[in-house]
């Protein structure tokens, strides 16, 4: 095997390491000018089912069909916000003030949850659990506004059946919203499970899983809150 | 009643319909034959621990492919119906199938042929074969491949309801607003359309995220990516593509389903909706479909060139890229579905010209599969007719899609069966060929014994021929105006080419009866047809070193590979498949879960409740998933270690078999 080749097969397999930070392949001196057809696998060490790191991976390419999705939405939300059929246009009905103290919410949770994580690195569980707690807290505050804000606006008869603009503007920010509601039911169980079993291996994996969502609708939201809202009100 | 039945009632029952209520009674029959079946034999108990609620990769794809089967009988059907309506229903005569459920047909023809057949056929493949190819012992996630699997079968399920509970979409395999929208299509049709995809698309959308992780972590030692089986490859290319354009067709539906149960105007024409939207939005997932469709139908086919004409596949390097080059364009075309839209001539030229390049790195592949065979020695297995059929077949269909793709002549041919006649020559010539040849060559890896060349020859020359004389007579039609989904008509000229088409349906009929005939067959021959060494062809890649069909583990030991055509290599370098490694290792493996059996069947209730308004039950049974997702997420037993003793057991039982065959042999 050529020393480019191997550098190509490393680079694929390696750009995440098991939870032993060993390399998923045998080092390359293990398989140079091998004699025996087969891999003779450390009994101890029985699989190559890298069940972790590629829990991970598989978690990150969810993720990115995730971000499709959205983008659908964002772009039926481009097509439709000039389809406003005579009712209210995004400048009418958009309190900017209001969906900044929001948007901080949302922030400041991230940040939490990085502190979580710390404390998961740390093995620290009640430095975890209750930055997790604390989460938790800023997403249903998160929640309870934007719930506040799509109330209100049914109220005065600016509902998603209004306009073709409100129809992509609730689905867009409702299609979020719900994402963060099933981000803190996750949150939730995910504390109950900590409780029950530990800070194993495989909560770990799922910790990180968790971060990547939560982190994930983070930058969701500030294109929600760039492209809805701030566009919406300059134009 | 309403809050406890919702919408359903009764009346939905069509007993007045005797075409459908004589389907509903035969397949009701059918399912009654095969539990009876079961509980006569006492296999429930067999059934439910080895198959329902298996994780192994290869018993899924064996049922995704039982499934494919069964719903292509079923689609099939609605074919023979519409040619023979069709050929009948010229003036005065207006056939005997009325309009509306002539509408719901052609419907449920595309959307089962494309969502119940092609799709599992694909999927079926990469399950049976993927990790056997990359030296893996399973996928990536067996649990959610389970579940994927059940999510298919939630949506093949409602189709099948809806034939005899309600009714189904009447709109045309896209379901194109505003006529499925609630004011043109008021009752359930488009509301089962919307919810067998949308649970089935779900299932899709997770196998792509699996086998992507599975072929980018899961190879064996040494196997780089230009050492993958260009299956592998196309698989890849595939998966890219599920995970891209999937979400696209679950945002759309629910754009859709939002319009229907909230009164909201995505696509509506009034309250500023915009039905092109739905259209932009449909292809743009709907184009990339078209090979996810058709690239593993191009991997299956360079396997079988490569190994049937006993030699390297040529220009591996550049079919490689001409798989990527595809994926990527697929996703720039979409627009040459609807140049009529209207969206100027330098929009329609661009679109244009993207699909007709295209055609390049398609041609590099076909030229590449007739230098593979030049030289080689071609061994006419039925695998091998399948492909030749594809190539001339394919070609063809290609050149008219390269038609299609100028946008002066797509002004003239568009919504023609012209068009019809195009793309059932690249996915039947393309698509389908490639699925009957992968599995007559995969088959003695799936069951341990080969499929009867007789009747895979009838079943060639039925589907080949009767492909010709079905629709060649549509590209004339289509020169003569017919446009598609024609319910009746007034022109004699028509009827003629109309009575040929119908007679080539009939001869595709004959090469249908000869694969059933040959499944048959070859399961009643078993013994003669048995596949002892797992190596039937003389195969190249890793799936080969395996025996037929492979344990559970797959892999006794697991390869180093070194080389492109892993298993040629081992070969030459004087490896043979009865020779014993010294030693075993215990194999880490998943067990199995009734979770994906459970949660898919519970998803169908949910969609069931969806379609009918049923509130409570909608409620209940998310509430009921959700149960079952946090039980399968709080079990810690999901795995277990297969001892070496076991192993050792099993790998005996096989060189057994070998050392006795070959003791045979010297007779």
């Amino acid at each position: 095997m050529s020393s480019t080749e191997t550098m190509h097969t490393h680079e694929v397999n390696s750009n995440l390491p098991d939870d032993n930070g060993e390399e998923l392949l045998p080092s390359d001196d293990h398989h140079k000018g091998n004699i025996d057809y087969f891999n003779h696998s450390d009994p101890h060490h029985p699989d190559h089912l890298d069940a972790q790191g590629n829990k991970v991976l598989g978690f990150f390419v969810y993720l990115m069909t995730d971000l499709v999705l959205f983008a659908t939405f964002f772009a039926a939300y481009a097509v439709l916000k000039v389809g406003v059929a005579d009712g209210p246009s995004p400048k009418d009905i958009f309190d900017l003030k209001f969906v900044l103290v929001e948007t901080f919410l949302l922030l400041i949770s991230s940040i939490t949850f990085g502190f979580a994580m710390l404390g998961a690195y740390q093995n620290n569980m009640s430095k975890l659990k209750l930055w997790l707690m604390i989460t938790a807290l800023f997403g249903m505050g998160f929640i309870g506004m934007e719930v506040y804000e799509f109330h209100h606006l049914i109220v005065e008869g600016f509902g998603p059946d209004r306009s073709a603009f409100l129809s992509s503007f609730f689905s867009l920010v409702g299609l979020h919203g719900i994402h963060v509601t099933a981000g803190i039911c996750w949150l939730l169980f995910t504390l109950f499970q900590l409780s029950k079993f530990g800070l194993s291996e495989r909560m770990m994996t799922r910790l990180r899983c968790l971060s990547l969502f939560w982190h994930f609708l983070d930058i969701v939201w500030i294109c929600v809150f760039s492209l809805v809202y701030l566009v919406g009100v300059a134009l | 009643m309403e809050a406890i039945f919702g919408r359903l009632s009764l009346e939905a029952i069509p007993y007045h319909e005797p075409i459908i209520m004589a389907a509903g009674g035969m397949m009701a029959l059918a399912g009654l034959a095969v539990l009876i079946f079961l509980t006569k034999k006492k296999l429930w108990g067999v059934f439910w621990h080895d198959w329902l609620t298996s994780v192994d990769h290869k018993k899924i794809g064996i049922m995704y492919i039982v499934v494919a089967i069964v719903m292509l009988l079923r689609g099939f059907s609605d074919a023979i119906m519409m040619r023979t309506h069709q050929m009948l229903a010229n003036y005065p005569e207006t056939g005997y199938l009325p309009p509306h459920h002539y509408d719901q047909i052609f419907t449920a023809h595309g959307v089962i042929m494309i969502f119940f057949v092609a799709m599992p056929l694909v999927v079926g493949l990469m399950n049976a074969i993927i990790p056997l190819q990359i030296g893996a012992r399973d996928v990536a996630f067996p649990f959610l491949n389970s579940l994927s699997f059940w999510l298919f079968v939630t949506g093949a399920l409602l189709v099948n309801v809806s034939l005899v509970i309600g009714d189904f979409a009447a709109t045309g395999w896209l379901a194109y607003p505003p006529l499925s929208e609630l004011t043109y299509s008021p009752t359930v049709g488009v509301d089962y359309y919307i919810w067998a995809l949308q649970l089935s698309g779900l299932g899709t959308l997770l196998t792509g995220v699996n086998f992507l992780v599975t072929i980018l972590k899961m190879r064996a030692p040494g196997m780089n990516l230009m050492h993958m089986p260009i299956f592998t490859w196309s698989a890849l290319c595939t998966n890219i593509l599920i995970v891209a354009a999937f979400p696209v067709l679950t945002a759309t539906l629910a754009m859709l389903t939002l319009d229907r149960y909230l009164g909201m105007h995505f696509f509506t024409n009034d309250a500023g909706g915009n039905v092109m939207m739905y259209i932009n939005l449909i292809w743009i997932w709907g184009h990339p479909e078209v090979y996810i469709l058709v690239l593993p139908a191009f991997g299956i086919f360079s396997e079988v060139i490569s190994t049937f004409s006993q030699k390297k596949l040529f220009g591996y390097v550049s079919m490689v890229y001409a798989l990527m080059v595809i994926a990527i364009l697929s996703f720039i075309v979409w627009l040459h579905h609807f140049f009529t839209m209207g969206s100027g001539a330098n929009v329609n030229a661009f679109f244009g010209i993207t699909t007709m390049i295209i055609a390049i790195p398609t041609g590099v592949k076909v030229f590449n599969w007739l230098f593979t065979m030049y030289r080689g020695k071609i061994v006419f297995g039925t695998p091998i007719l399948w492909t030749l059929g594809f190539i001339i077949t394919f070609t063809i269909g290609g050149m008219t899609g390269v038609m299609l793709a100028v946008p002066g002549i797509d002004y003239v041919l568009h919504n023609s069966l012209f068009l019809i006649a195009h793309f059932h020559n690249t996915i039947i010539g393309g698509a389908v060929f490639g699925y009957f040849a992968g599995i007559t060559f995969w088959w003695p890896k799936m069951f341990g014994y080969r499929l009867d060349e007789k009747w895979g020859k009838r079943a060639f020359w039925g589907w080949l021929i009767g492909f010709f004389v079905a629709f060649m007579p549509l590209y004339v039609l289509g020169f003569f105006g017919m446009t598609r989904r024609t319910n009746h008509y007034a022109n004699d000229v028509w009827q003629i080419w109309l009575i040929v088409a119908a007679v080539g349906a009939f001869i595709i009929l004959f090469g249908i009866v000869s694969q059933l005939m040959m499944f048959y067959v070859s399961y009643r021959d078993r013994e003669r047809l048995a596949d002892v060494s797992g190596d039937p062809w003389n195969g190249r890649t890793l799936e080969w070193s395996t025996p037929s069909p492979a344990p559970f583990y797959n892999f006794a030991q697991l390869p180093v590979i070194n080389d492109l055509d892993a298993l040629a290599h081992l070969k030459d370098s004087g490896w043979t498949s009865d020779k014993a490694p010294n030693y075993y290792s215990p194999i880490h493996m998943p067990k199995n879960t009734d979770s994906g059996v459970i949660i898919g069947l519970l998803t169908f209730v949910f969609g069931f409740a969806f379609i009918w308004h049923i509130w409570w039950l909608v409620i209940a049974s998310f509430l009921v998933i959700i149960f079952f997702v946090i039980r399968e997420a709080n079990k810690r037993d999901i795995d277990y270690i297969v001892p070496v003793d076991e192993i050792e057991k099993i790998e005996n039982a096989y060189y057994k078999r070998l050392r006795t065959a070959h003791a045979g042999d010297g007779l």
